[in-house]
């Protein structure tokens, strides 16, 4: 009889566990089905693209003969994404702190909160829109400027920096915080050497996750750095990136350039995928330490 | 009696005057509405170990944090009343709380030290975080490591994470960069409670001989604790002080009913 009340799995158990474990696979594989097909797909369509000539050349304009390269889109991107970033970090980090060490459970915290949260949810092509208002058409510094994209780009990353850094700052123990206090650390102090170190790889997974986002958006770029063809380090001149090098290139009614647009995809998931492995293995060294 | 430099609390006007320990004089301390401390009036002898003990909830965690004024870090907590170091109340209105908890040093129940430091950035992250001068740093962390008990254990590892040492080593290790800011008052909230035996036992012998440079408040859970280390015990219920006097007064011939009970097992 005791024995009995131990054997509780009874069949009708196990099936339902089979049954429960073959649904969660299949639930796997049907989110990994497109993935893969996508990152195929880009791959083969893209790959023929690929020569020396396609990653040191700017793109010509020209319908025939040589087109040229993705070399001005590359460069482009990384600059308008960079100061992009620039702007962003500071920002999304100190919206973060303020929230989750000084503010806490204070009424603005919680405005703060809510509003970075109604901001994720922006349509990218709106934050285009609004720099495109207020600071193209306004002719505030000339017109299309790369400066202005990056600035577009900034106002969709924030949230998602402000919010992956507060998360990440939540999970930091509050009995470090408190070690830190304890020891007479002034508080400014236990943020900056204490709290922000621990939480160091939860924000650089923040700040790549909005970095992979922004580099692939067109829509706010197309009305504030509006495109070129050469290669330009002036930030406030207009500028090409690998968003609109695609959109452009693969309008054309030129399989060479329908082409092009492939590899310059293929370049952009290239460029996002180093940095992620990248940031991961300075992230790892820099704990052994 | 001690050799170490006390640390000298730049907002103070008053010469203080040494010697005295920790006098608590009407305290009260609340969490929200909720009073945890009801008004208590206890003395702490310099250099001398004193154990609080009581029920979970009798106010004596928050006693203590109210000492080196953590108490107040809690949303929604305040305290009243007055608490004397040496002859200068850090409550009063000129005293910088983060001053007095470089006088006064808290070990915490669970052992906490920085994930990211390595073993000899813990032990001088009070110096250095704190603004204090560079000079000696590692003399100064390789005395508190000693003082500690933890020296032997470490000194070929000092620059690996903390995070590598075992659950007692780094108690000792917290207890060691408490020691390092050179406070004049070592609080313990329940140091013990998270270690083994083997831990524990090295802790005690620790404090003992820690009580010769430091001015002692012990919480403890562990009553046979309070025995071995404490010199003087003092008994909360409820929030309040019922009583306080020598140790072994308390565990044997206590006149109160309520310590009698609570010592010998009958509640608590």
């Amino acid at each position: 009889m005791s024995v009995n009340v131990l054997r509780t799995t009874t069949a009708r158990r196990r099936r339902t566990d089979q049954l429960a474990r073959w649904a969660l696979l299949a639930g796997l594989i049907l989110a990994l089905v497109p993935l893969v097909l996508v990152l195929l797909f880009v791959i083969i369509r893209g790959a023929g693209a690929l020569d020396l000539h396609f990653f040191t050349t700017d793109p010509t304009g020209a319908f025939f003969g040589n087109q040229g390269g993705i070399k001005s889109a590359i460069l482009g991107t990384v600059e308008i994404v960079a100061l992009a970033t620039a702007i962003t970090v500071p920002v999304g980090i100190g919206l973060a702190i303020y929230t989750c060490e000084v503010g806490r459970q204070s009424k603005l915290a919680m405005a703060v909160r809510y509003f970075i949260d109604v901001l994720t949810g922006v349509p990218s092509i709106v934050f285009g829109l609004f720099i495109y208002t207020v600071l193209v058409v306004s002719g505030v510094f000339g017109g299309f400027a790369a400066w202005k994209g990056s600035i577009a780009l900034a106002l969709l990353m924030l949230p998602v920096v402000a919010r992956a850094s507060e998360i990440s700052l939540m999970l930091v123990p509050d009995s470090l915080r408190e070690a830190a206090l304890a020891l007479g650390v002034p508080r400014w102090r236990m943020i900056m050497q204490v709290v922000l170190p621990t939480a160091f790889t939860g924000l650089l997974t923040g700040i790549l996750l909005a970095v992979t986002r922004a580099a692939g958006e067109t829509a706010p770029l197309l009305f504030t750095v509006l495109g070129a063809q050469g290669t330009t380090f002036g930030l406030g001149d207009q500028m090409n990136s690998l968003p609109l090098q695609i959109f452009n290139d693969v309008r054309q009614p030129n399989p060479e350039l329908v082409t092009r647009a492939w590899g310059a995809a293929l370049t952009l998931i290239t460029i996002i995928f180093i940095i992620n492995i990248t940031a991961r293995l300075a992230t790892r060294r820099n704990r052994i330490q | 009696m001690s050799k170490h430099p006390k640390s000298k609390n730049k907002n103070t006007v008053i010469a203080p005057v040494k010697g005295l320990g920790v006098r608590i004089r009407a305290l009260r301390a609340f969490y929200g509405d909720n009073e945890a401390v009801k008004g208590v009036d206890l003395d702490f002898p310099a250099n001398q170990v004193t154990a609080i003990i009581g029920p979970s909830g009798c106010g004596k965690s928050t006693l203590v944090r109210c000492i080196n004024r953590m108490h107040e870090e809690t949303p929604g907590a305040r305290a009243a009343g007055q608490i004397l170091l040496d002859n200068l109340d850090i409550y009063g209105r000129e005293v910088d709380p983060v001053a007095v908890r470089r006088t006064i040093g808290m070990v915490f129940q669970k052992p906490n030290p920085f994930p990211t430091m390595t073993i000899l950035d813990n032990v001088t992250a009070g110096p250095r975080l704190t603004g204090a001068g560079r000079d000696g740093l590692r003399e100064r962390a390789a005395q508190s490591l000693r003082d500690a008990g933890l020296w032997n254990e470490v000194k070929d590892r000092l620059n690996t994470p903390a995070s590598g040492l075992s659950g007692g080593q780094q108690q000792r290790l917290c207890i060691a960069r408490t020691i390092a800011q050179e406070p004049e008052v070592l609080l313990m909230d329940e140091p013990c409670s998270a270690l083994d035996p083997g831990s524990t036992q090295r802790i005690e012998e620790l404090i003992l001989k820690l009580k010769t440079r430091f001015t002692v408040i012990l919480v403890t859970h562990n009553l046979q604790q309070a025995v071995r280390v404490a010199g003087r015990t003092a008994f909360m219920l409820d929030g309040s002080l019922i009583e306080v006097g020598p140790t072994n007064h308390i565990f044997n011939t206590s006149s109160d009913q309520r310590t009698e009970q609570y010592v010998t097992g009958k509640f608590g």
